[in-house]
């Protein structure tokens, strides 16, 4: 058959075997169907029958054939986690049992708590921190020795598990820094600017910075403290150590204490389970500025 | 005497465009009622000067109406030109976000000029195509002037309305976030009116031929129109929510509207880019071959069998999503039992060319349409793989998917058009030959290098950020984060973006070969009157 045809190919225009139309010059052979492309055809109708026999496929009125195989995407999903899960289940209770501090010391735990927290990490908190965790404008740099609120794992733990200033958690930790736009003259906000930005630098006007000063102590020193190092017990930030969390330049500093700031970030304890918020507590503390 | 009814009728389009300009709400709505009123405008002067006219109007019904097709040759190519550059720039924005510009934000960033460029390519380009070869075709085919009169100039420059109205939209922020169905209500009216218009002049054309038979390019023309006209009518029903705005509100909703939605965008692949261009590749390939197509049986087989399986195929789309799983295994298995049927127009495409095969060597244009035509079987074979769950599960939502449709889109859709754009501007404009055929190949060889560079491009970064996102440890935890993968996929995008402007200069270099055809070439006689082949 395959032979004929190519034999029929042969010939020119006028072949016999033409249908006998003609449009614009056009005429058509009438070769056979490709027996290779009929019984590919008829492979894959057959497939297709079966596969929808053993697969949920034909609708009827209230509900569509399950399927022999008994198999739904959802049920394969839901399988694969619990799957995952029995398979952590162990070392999981074990991380949820250990003293928190402990978890570092315990080899077996570490290395789980590590890769486990870079998954949670990379899941939950990427967004605002960076894959890196380097943090960005707002959002705390979580590689450096600057803590707001405290480097070391049973802190991390805690603000991981109730947020900060994150509403829906009785326990969430909280401060609010005033906005002194209210509270100072136009000028003293110029001062102390100037000197908080003198405590690491130049700050662009001496004499501002040392009127500042005055302002500084008597309305900024009761949560920075005298000596502008800050206090974790408020979450207060650290003046003096040229890590700046939304800007050092002189208008950005003028800004925030105008306007105040008011970062936010949620509690994960109800939406993370203890395993998981211990394992990214651990794999946060082991970034380099975990103390 | 209907002049004055159409002067009353295009006055009066005017001011009603300009009222709507005038308490328009939003800005993108203002510019469509600016441009419907200029537009009406111009259909008015041009009218009123044609009124009262006393010249007497040869009898042209022995002819072919030429003069559309020559204008849908010229902005197949412009569109092509807009669509591929659109395409390239962000390209680069994808590889370099810097190119999104502060100063052009909210006009010219990635997500206003996306649209722009798939629908330029698309509808502009692709649409102009279709709507131009199928005029040229039908009348070829059926030995008979074009049916309507003027109707066929309405539908050319009703359409070229349609895409700018859209494009106009788009970059204003009119968007109703339907991808290949974005624009918003005021251009799927207009659309849906020019679109009827279109299939009346093909209808009317086949109704008054003088063959016995309908040629299969024409059925395939046909299944397009039709099948376009019910998608788009059905995927674009909504509710304005201001007669003077250009927002409106989708009637489906939820799961419903997304699985109307790729019912829609499947088959506008189905039958726009494939039904349509199959039509086309059944005329220009055996015309350019001069040698009778391969099968007719296979034709008629592989026609009905690819109309009445694509249409189901849609839920494939929607694999591992709130679609229920019946639905997407229908859609799954319709796809599979689709891949013979495709590849029945590449084997009658390909087999028309045997005992023509040293064509290959010697005629640029044959070797464009041939590897055209197997790119059309490749992106046949990828597809139902790509809608297997297995493999969906890996390529869904990667940039596999994109090079998918780009080879498909580059090699099929883009080359069978450029061959049939060499083969029709010589006939159109009554040239003996093409300027140059040295041009061709210069054409031939950037676009096809561009494909390849594209297409390679995107299946390697698709499969790698399909494996990247489920990389999992010994523990069962994910290994990599969402940027990671991003930072991973940017020496692909360079290429890819390479392959776009070697894409593009071939395109230019046809405009260029194609536009000193017609201002160089010599002149032979014109021979293009409808008298029906014996």
């Amino acid at each position: 058959m395959a032979k004929q045809s190519k034999k029929q190919d042969q010939n020119t225009n006028n072949d016999p075997n033409t249908t006998g139309h003609v449009w614009d010059g056009i005429e058509e052979f009438n070769n056979p169907l490709p027996r290779w492309w009929l019984w590919t055809l008829y492979a894959c109708i057959i497939w297709a029958v079966i596969y929808s026999i053993a697969y949920p496929a034909w609708p009827g009125i209230k509900s569509a054939t399950p399927g022999l195989l008994g198999w739904s995407s959802r049920g394969d999903v839901a399988a694969d986690i619990a799957a995952a899960e029995a398979a952590n289940q162990g070392i999981n209770d074990k991380l949820v049992a250990a003293d928190i501090v402990s978890i570092t010391d315990n080899q077996e735990l570490a290395g789980y708590a590590k890769t486990a927290g870079a998954a949670v990490f990379l899941t939950w908190c990427a967004q605002c921190h960076g894959s890196g965790a380097a943090g960005a404008k707002g959002y705390p740099n979580l590689l450096d020795n600057d803590w707001l609120w405290g480097g070391d794992i049973e802190a991390v733990h805690t603000t991981i598990s109730h947020g900060i200033r994150d509403e829906t958690d009785d326990d969430t930790r909280f401060s609010q820094m005033p906005a002194f736009g209210e509270i100072l003259e136009p000028a003293e906000i110029e001062q102390v600017a100037n000197y908080v930005i003198s405590l690491t630098g130049t700050p662009p006007d001496a004499q501002m910075a040392a009127a500042g000063e005055t302002v500084f102590m008597d309305n900024c020193a009761a949560c920075h403290t005298e000596d502008g190092t800050g206090d974790r017990e408020f979450g207060a930030p650290n003046l003096a150590d040229a890590i700046w969390l939304y800007g050092g330049d002189f208008d950005t500093v003028k800004q925030t204490i105008t306007n105040s700031r008011f970062g936010v970030m949620p509690a994960w304890s109800g939406r993370l389970t203890e395993a998981q918020v211990r394992a990214v507590a651990t794999y946060v503390h082991q970034l380099g500025g975990g103390e | 005497m209907t002049n004055y009814f159409k002067l009353i009728a295009f006055g009066a389009i005017t001011l009603c465009a300009l009222i709507a300009a005038n308490f328009a709400r939003d800005a993108a709505y203002m510019i469509n009622a600016l441009t419907i009123a200029l537009a009406a405008f111009a259909a008015f002067i041009w009218t009123l000067r044609q009124t009262d006219d006393s010249r007497v109007m040869p009898d042209l019904s022995g002819e072919y109406l030429d003069g559309v097709v020559r204008a849908g040759v010229i902005a197949t190519c412009f569109w092509g030109v807009v669509g591929f550059l659109a395409g390239t720039y962000i390209a680069f924005q994808l590889a370099f976000p810097g190119l999104n510009f502060d100063w052009a934000e909210g006009y010219a960033n990635f997500g206003r000029l996306r649209p722009l460029h798939t629908s330029a390519v698309i509808f502009a380009f692709g649409g102009n195509a279709l709507i131009a070869t199928s005029f040229y075709v039908v009348q070829r085919t059926s030995a008979a002037r074009l049916w309507g009169g003027n109707l066929g100039w309405f539908v050319f420059w009703g359409y070229q309305l349609v895409i700018v109205l859209a494009a106009t939209g788009y970059l204003l922020g009119a968007t109703q976030s339907k991808e290949y169905a974005e624009p918003e209500w005021v251009a799927d009216l207009w659309l849906t009116i020019v679109w009827l218009a279109y299939l009346a002049v093909f209808i009317g054309t086949l109704a008054k031929r003088k063959e016995p038979h309908i040629y299969v390019a024409n059925w395939f023309y046909l299944s397009f129109i039709i099948t376009v006209a019910m998608l788009h009518v059905f995927n674009n029903l909504s509710v304005p929510v201001s007669i003077f705005g250009s927002k409106s509100v989708q009637v489906f909703s939820g799961v419903q509207d997304a699985m109307v939605q790729w019912w829609y965008g499947h088959n506008a692949v189905g039958f726009f880019l494939t039904a349509g261009f199959l039509g086309m590749m059944y005329y220009f390939v055996p015309k350019q071959a001069e040698r009778p197509v391969y099968s007719y049986k296979l034709s008629i087989i592989h026609f009905w069998a690819l109309i009445f399986l694509y249409i189901w195929a849609g839920p494939h789309h929607l694999h591992y999503t709130a679609l229920p799983d019946w639905a997407t295994t229908l859609g799954m298995v319709f796809s599979i039992v689709l891949w013979m049927p495709s590849w029945g127009g590449m084997i009658n495409g390909l087999m028309t060319l045997s005992g023509a095969w040293d064509k290959l060597r010697t005629d640029p244009i044959m070797r464009m349409m041939v590897i055209s035509v197997g790119f059309y079987g490749m992106s046949t074979f990828e597809g139902p793989m790509m809608s297997i769950r297995a493999v969906n599960s890996l390529s869904h939502y990667t940039d596999w998917t994109i090079g998918h449709v780009h080879s498909g889109a580059l090699g099929w859709n883009g080359m069978i058009t450029f061959g049939a754009l060499y083969f029709l501007v010589p006939k159109l404009w009554s040239r003996e030959r093409l300027y140059s055929l040295s041009l061709v190949s210069w054409h031939f060889w950037l676009a096809t290098i561009g494909i390849i560079l594209y297409a390679s491009a995107m299946w390697v970064t698709g499969i790698m950020e399909g494996l990247m996102w489920r990389e999992v440890d010994a523990n069962g935890f994910l290994v990599n984060s969402f940027a990671d993968t991003v930072a991973a996929k940017l020496p692909m995008y360079v290429v890819r973006a390479t392959g776009g402007v070697l894409y593009l200069s071939g395109a230019l270099i046809m405009c260029y070969n194609l536009f000193m055809t017609v201002k160089r070439s010599p002149a032979i006689a014109d021979v293009n009157s409808a008298v029906p082949a014996e």
